[in-house]
């Protein structure tokens, strides 16, 4: 079920497992650079956890275990030779609570493209942290207390931050695990803005319960259903005429 | 087509209140043709002024169709089939709406047709409006049903209130020109007519909306082969 576009990550054949549990069968699918993805369906439909294996967060669970081909630009995430703390730098990932380190604000921009060595002074890291909070959309709300705690923003404004320290390493890809469920609808509506302002400059994969949100922020949308991919297409497409049966009684609040 | 019902009841209730809305609109409707032609069969101008002041029932229905379809919309959010069903029920309160307002033209010629006994090609006009109202009362079922099939169907019956209409305005135009002091008659009975004709065709868009409401795609273009008379 794949879509022509240049596909920046590709998931061939992907199966997990949890112990003897199977949550993923045998799921492929290609995410192209210039659109936003939408994955939807019920709670534990393996959405999360396909998403997860895609900047190998499955690794830090005992027990996980990941089967098939998953390739960026071409290159096996999975293979032996892969650098896991550069590959999260090229897929980042946004949580569903907001996250930000128990630092100042700067700080937690900063971390990132100090540690993969991205700046060669101080300068340069000030200009990195300021393009990635301008571009998070939150440069105006902070630039007068860069040294406070990230902590102390409100919850909307620690998510666009989660979202500026993922940028600040310049990604490829970004990853986002219901990014608004903990918010308010104006910090959700500034999130998806963002998402829409982000989009072509970073290939965007985002798991959503929000079936407006995936059809507001999304170009393509994948259903999944007890670990399958049951549609794959344009979201224009899955939420005006849904193919399969299950799609449409997901999406029409008709399901089980 | 079976569905389940929504988990949300509420929604179900909506929809339910929706389709009864369009389906009393449908049967006002429908009743107000057949009830023009029989005020226009018997002279009754009664009946005829009844069925003018009755199409105000049928505009308050449509306003409420476009009330509730909006609340719908901005309260239940509906997507894919239960999207395209409110839609096509928007715009069908539209489409029977004037369907009530070819019944009202109709009604008020009757006053202007005294004796149209010995128009002798108007037997046909009976038949004619008994198939255009039977049409919009198909499509109305179809619509409840959600049911493409049927829709089909009563878009391939188009074709057959186009050629009594073509016949019929053959025959009346003859019937004019041979007795020329009937003229103004019945030239009100060729514009009955011809609304017959447009009952018809605003029946085969009510079966082209919920063909769409129903499968999500468009009902092919079909080739009515008709040569417009007028």
């Amino acid at each position: 079920m794949s879509i022509p576009n240049q596909s920046k990550i590709s998931a061939q054949h992907v199966n997990v497992w949890y112990g003897a549990k199977q949550a993923i069968a045998d799921v492929s699918l290609d995410f192209g650079q210039d659109h936003v993805t939408a994955l939807i369906g019920p709670s534990g439909c393996g959405k999360s956890t396909f998403l997860r294996t895609l900047n190998r967060m499955n690794d830090t669970i005992a027990g996980a275990k990941v089967e098939g081909d998953i390739t960026l630009d071409g290159e096996n995430i999975y293979s032996p030779d892969m650098d896991v703390v550069q590959l999260r730098a090229r897929v980042g990932m946004v949580f569903q609570k907001p996250n930000p380190f128990p630092k100042s604000i700067f700080e937690n921009v900063a971390y990132g493209p100090r540690i993969h060595g991205l700046a060669a002074n101080k300068p340069q890291l000030a200009e990195i942290v300021e393009k990635s909070l301008r571009r998070a959309g939150l440069w105006d709300e902070v630039k007068d207390r860069l040294t406070e705690s990230g902590t102390a923003l409100s919850g909307g404004q620690q998510q666009r931050l989660c979202i500026a320290r993922a940028i600040a390493v310049d990604p490829e890809v970004i990853l986002m695990d219901e990014p608004c469920s903990a918010l308010d609808p104006i910090a959700t509506a500034k999130i998806e803005e963002l998402i829409h302002e982000l989009k072509g400059r970073y290939a965007i994969v985002i798991v959503t319960h929000n079936m407006q949100q995936a059809a507001r922020v999304s170009q393509r949308t994948a259903f999944f259903h007890l670990g399958t991919l049951v549609e794959y297409g344009a979201t224009s497409d899955i939420f005006t005429n849904p193919r399969q049966e299950r799609t449409k009684d997901y999406i029409t609040g008709r399901y089980g | 087509m079976p569905l389940n019902d929504h988990t949300v009841k509420a929604f179900d209730e909506d929809i339910g209140q929706l389709r009864g809305l369009i389906a009393q609109m449908g049967g006002l409707a429908e009743h107000a043709i057949a009830a023009a032609m029989e005020a226009l069969r018997r002279h009754d101008l009664e009946g005829a002024r009844e069925i003018v002041a009755g199409d105000k029932r049928i505009d308050a229905l449509q306003i409420e169709v476009e009330q509730l379809a909006v609340r719908i919309i901005a309260l239940r959010a509906p997507l894919a089939d239960d999207l395209r069903e409110v839609v096509a029920a928007l715009k069908i309160a539209g489409v029977v709406e004037r369907i009530g307002d070819y019944a009202k033209n109709i009604a008020k010629r009757v006053p202007m047709i005294e004796s149209h006994g010995e128009i002798e090609p108007l037997s046909v006009l009976p038949a004619m409006s008994a198939l255009a109202v039977q049409m919009v009362h198909d499509a109305l079922d179809a619509f409840a049903a959600r049911d493409a099939t049927a829709a089909v169907e009563v878009c391939d019956r188009d074709r057959q209130v186009d050629d009594f209409y073509n016949s019929l305005f053959r025959v009346l135009v003859t019937h004019m020109m041979e007795n020329p002091k009937t003229i103004g008659q019945v030239a009100q009975l060729l514009f009955i007519a011809k609304n017959l004709e447009r009952v018809g065709d605003h029946a085969t868009n009510i079966a082209e909306m919920i063909y769409f409401a129903a499968t999500g795609t468009h009902m092919a273009e079909r080739d009515r082969g008709d040569i417009p008379t007028s």
